[in-house]
C-alpha cells in the first residue's frame, strides 16, 4: 500500500507526470498509425513502454536546461513540450513540422524548448552534450544538460571519452542509459562484458553506480530529480542506468520476434509504466474523473494535431537549398 | 615591421580573435601548457587562463563534440586536432554532426566553430602523420574549408573563421610552420572566399593550395628566369567557398591550366577544379587541364620516397614546360 501520509511527490506533479506519459504513449501509437496508412515514410523507433524515463525528466526540468536524445526521440521531445503537430508534422513531412521535414524522425529538434537535437549515429551527442555542459560552466550559468541513450551505446568509444571528459571538467550534465535488454536485435548481455551496460562502467569515471526502474515514474522522478539539482549545484556529472523495455520492435521494420513470448507478456503485461500508474493514482485516492478528464483531453489533443498535420502543406522543392549556411542558402562557390 | 613565422602566426590570430570576444575559448590536447606540439600555441594558456585553454584528454570525439555543442549555445570555439590524419577518429562529429545539423534543423542550430589541424607532409612522418586532407572536408556539404600558405593569411583567414557562423576547417600546412614573412599590421581580416594571386603572368594558370601555392609560386619564378614563361599563380586560400570567379578570368586569360595538389589523385580537389574550368571555360582553353598530385598511394617515411611522392617546384617546372613546348 502507498503512505499516503508521507508522500513526497504530491497530486499536482503526480498529474502532471501522467498526463506528460499519457501524451507520449497516445501520440507513439498515432504514429504507428499513420506509418500503418503510409502517411509517415521512412522509419521510426517508438519508445512506447519506456515513457516513465522521458515523461520524469520532462517534469523535473526547467526551461533553459538542454536535452539530447537519440532517433527513439520523440517521447523525449515531446516531453520539453514541443507541440504534437510539430513532431507528427515532422514525421510526415510537413511544413508544420519542427524543421518542415528537413530532419525527419531520427532528427527531431526544438531548439526553443530546450530540445538540442535527436541523434542517429550512436554515442556522437553525449560528446556533443558536454559542449551544451560546458557552455553553462564557462557562461557562469546554471542551465543542467541531459542526454538520453540506449544500452547498445554502453559500447562504443564517444560514451567513454565523454564520461571521462564530463567528469573531469566537473560537467552540469546527466547521463540517463534507458536499458531496454535488447541492443537492436541482440541481446545487450550477449555482447557487454558486464551485467549492468552502464552503471557497472560508472566506477570507471568514479561515479556513482545508479540503477533504477525506469518502469516506475514515481522513483524515476525521484532519481531525475536528484540529480539534476547535484548538476545544477555544481557537484558534476551523473549516469544513471534505467530498466526498462520496449514494446514494439526496434524500428518499423522489425516486429520483434526475438524476444520470448513470455517475456513480452510480462512486460506489457505487469509492468507497463502507464497502466501501473493509473492504478497508483488510484491507490492515492485521486479521483478517477480527474484520470479520465486528463486521458481525453491528450486523445482530443492528438486526433486535433493529427489533423492539423494533414493538413499542412507539404514542403516546397526549393527547401532543398536552403539552410546549409548560415546566410541560408547552400552556394559553394562565387 | 616585424618578422613573423607560420607557426607564430597561428597563436598570435587565436589570441587576437580571443582579446575581442569573450565567446571565444580554445581546446585541444597539449595545447597550453605544453603550448602545442608544434609550438604554435605558445603563450594563450598564460595569457587567457585554463578557463579559456583547455588541455583536452586524448579523446577526439569528445573534443570537437564538446566544441560543437558550445558552438550550437552561441559560444565560438576553437578546436586543435593535432594531426589532420586524427580527423579519421572524429570524423562522425565532423561529418554527420557539425556539417548537417544546421540543415536537419531547419536552420535552428548554427555551428560557429573552427576546427584547426596540421596537415601535410615534408616532415617525414610517414603515412598517418603527413596526409593532405582537405579534399575528405570538401566533399561534405556544410563544412568550410580553409588552408593558409603564409602568416599574413593565417592572421588574416583565422579573424574570419572565428567570426564565421559556419563550422570552418582550417588547415595549418606542417611544412610552412616556420616560413616567414614581414608583417605590417597583425589585425587583419581576409575574408573566406578570396583566392590570392600570387604571381602574374599570360602564359598559363598555375592554381594551390597551401604548400602547394608557395611552391607554384616558386616555380613561377623559375620558369620566369630560366624559361622565359609567365605564370599566374592562384592560391586558392579556401576550398569551400570557392573563388570560381578569380579561377575563370585567370583561365580566359591564359588559356592553360595546371593544378597542383598534395591530394592523392583520386578525387583530389584538382579534379573539382578540372570540372569546373572545362563546364565554365571549355572554349577558352587551349589544351587540357594538367593536374599534378601526390601519387595514388599512402605516403612514404624515407626522405627520399617522400620528397618524390609530394609535388616539388621542380615538378611543376618540368609539367609547365611539357604542357606549353612539349619538351
Amino acid at each position: 500500500m502507498v503512505d499516503k501520509l508521507n508522500d513526497d511527490i504530491g497530486e499536482e506533479k503526480r498529474l502532471r507526470l501522467w498526463e506528460m506519459m499519457l501524451k507520449l504513449r497516445l501520440v507513439e501509437k498515432k504514429a504507428y498509425d499513420l506509418f500503418l496508412q503510409n502517411l509517415i515514410k521512412g522509419t521510426s523507433h517508438l519508445a512506447l513502454g519506456q515513457e516513465a524515463i522521458a515523461g520524469a525528466f520532462g517534469v523535473a526540468l526547467k526551461q533553459g536546461d538542454y536535452t539530447f536524445c537519440t532517433y527513439r526521440g520523440h517521447a523525449h521531445t515531446l516531453a520539453r513540450g514541443s507541440s504534437i503537430e510539430g513532431v507528427l508534422g515532422e514525421l510526415m513531412g510537413r511544413q508544420c513540422g519542427l524543421m518542415k521535414g528537413k530532419g525527419g524522425s531520427m532528427h527531431l529538434t526544438d531548439v526553443d524548448k530546450g530540445v538540442m537535437g535527436s541523434y542517429a549515429i550512436i554515442g556522437a551527442h553525449l560528446t556533443i552534450a558536454n559542449g551544451t555542459a560546458l557552455a553553462s560552466k564557462y557562461n557562469k550559468t546554471n542551465e543542467v544538460s541531459v542526454c538520453f541513450f540506449g544500452d547498445g551505446t554502453t559500447n562504443i568509444g564517444a560514451f567513454h571519452e565523454a564520461l571521462n571528459m564530463a567528469k573531469i571538467w566537473n560537467l552540469p550534465i546527466v547521463f540517463v542509459c534507458e536499458n531496454n535488454l535488447y541492443m537492436e536485435y541482440t541481446p545487450i548481455h550477449e555482447v557487454t562484458a558486464v551485467e549492468h551496460p552502464a552503471a557497472d562502467r560508472a566506477g570507471a569515471y568514479d561515479l556513482d553506480k545508479i540503477i533504477v526502474d525506469g518502469n516506475d515514474a514515481d522513483e524515476m522522478l525521484r532519481t531525475a530529480e536528484k540529480v539534476i539539482s547535484k548538476a545544477r549545484e555544481g557537484k558534476g556529472p551523473s549516469l544513471i542506468e534505467a530498466k526498462t523495455y520496449r514494446h514494439s520492435g526496434h524500428s518499423r521494420a522489425d516486429p520483434g520476434k526475438y524476444r520470448p513470448d513470455e517475456e513480452v507478456k510480462d512486460w506489457m503485461e505487469n509492468k507497463d509504466p502507464i497502466k501501473n500508474y493509473r492504478a497508483k493514482l488510484l491507490d492515492f485516492n485521486i479521483n478517477e474523473k480527474i484520470i479520465s478528464e486528463i486521458e481525453e483531453k491528450i486523445k482530443d489533443q492528438v486526433e486535433k494535431a493529427t489533423e492539423i498535420s494533414m493538413a499542412s502543406p507539404i514542403p516546397e522543392i526549393k527547401e532543398i537549398y536552403t539552410d546549409v549556411w548560415a546566410n541560408g542558402g547552400s552556394e559553394w562557390h562565387n | 615591421m616585424a618578422q613573423l613565422t607560420y607557426r607564430a602566426s597561428v597563436s598570435l590570430a587565436i589570441a587576437q580573435s580571443m582579446r575581442k570576444d569573450q565567446k571565444v575559448f580554445f581546446i585541444g590536447e597539449d595545447v597550453g601548457a605544453a603550448g602545442g606540439v608544434f609550438k604554435a600555441t605558445v603563450g594563450l594558456l598564460e595569457e587567457f587562463g585554463k578557463e579559456r585553454v583547455m588541455d583536452a584528454p586524448i579523446s577526439e570525439q569528445a573534443i570537437l563534440g564538446a566544441a560543437m555543442g558550445a558552438a550550437m549555445t552561441g559560444l565560438r570555439p576553437i578546436a586543435e586536432i593535432m594531426f589532420s590524419d586524427f580527423l579519421a577518429v572524429c570524423w562522425d562529429i565532423v561529418a554527420n554532426q557539425i556539417a548537417k545539423t544546421r540543415y536537419m534543423s531547419d536552420g535552428q542550430i548554427n555551428i560557429p566553430l573552427v576546427i584547426r589541424t596540421a596537415n601535410g607532409g615534408g616532415s617525414k612522418f610517414g603515412a598517418q602523420h603527413s596526409q593532405s586532407l582537405e579534399n575528405w572536408s570538401m566533399m561534405i556539404p556544410g563544412l568550410k574549408v580553409v588552408a593558409p600558405s603564409c602568416p599574413s593569411d593565417v592572421l588574416g583567414l583565422m579573424d574570419s573563421a572565428v567570426k564565421d557562423p559556419d563550422p570552418v576547417i582550417f588547415y595549418e600546412h606542417k611544412s610552412l610552420y616556420a616560413f616567414k614573412e614581414e608583417i605590417e599590421q597583425t589585425d587583419i581580416s581576409i575574408p573566406i572566399g578570396e583566392a590570392n594571386m600570387l604571381h602574374e603572368g599570360k602564359d598559363i594558370t598555375i592554381i594551390g593550395l597551401a604548400l602547394m601555392a608557395q611552391r607554384a609560386k616558386e616555380a613561377a619564378l623559375i620558369l620566369k628566369d630560366k624559361h622565359d614563361i609567365n605564370a599566374k599563380v592562384i592560391d586558392l586560400r579556401s576550398l569551400v567557398p570557392l573563388d570560381l570567379q578569380t579561377i575563370k578570368k585567370s583561365v580566359i586569360e591564359t588559356g592553360h591550366v595546371l593544378t597542383v595538389e598534395e591530394n592523392p589523385r583520386l578525387c583530389g580537389w584538382g579534379a573539382e577544379i578540372s570540372s569546373l574550368i572545362s563546364e565554365h571555360c571549355f572554349k577558352n582553353l587551349k589544351g587540357p587541364v594538367t593536374r599534378v598530385t601526390t601519387p595514388h598511394v599512402p605516403l612514404p617515411s624515407a626522405d627520399i620516397l617522400e620528397d618524390n611522392t609530394i609535388p616539388s617546384v621542380e615538378l611543376i617546372v618540368n609539367e609547365v614546360i611539357k604542357k606549353l613546348k612539349g619538351e
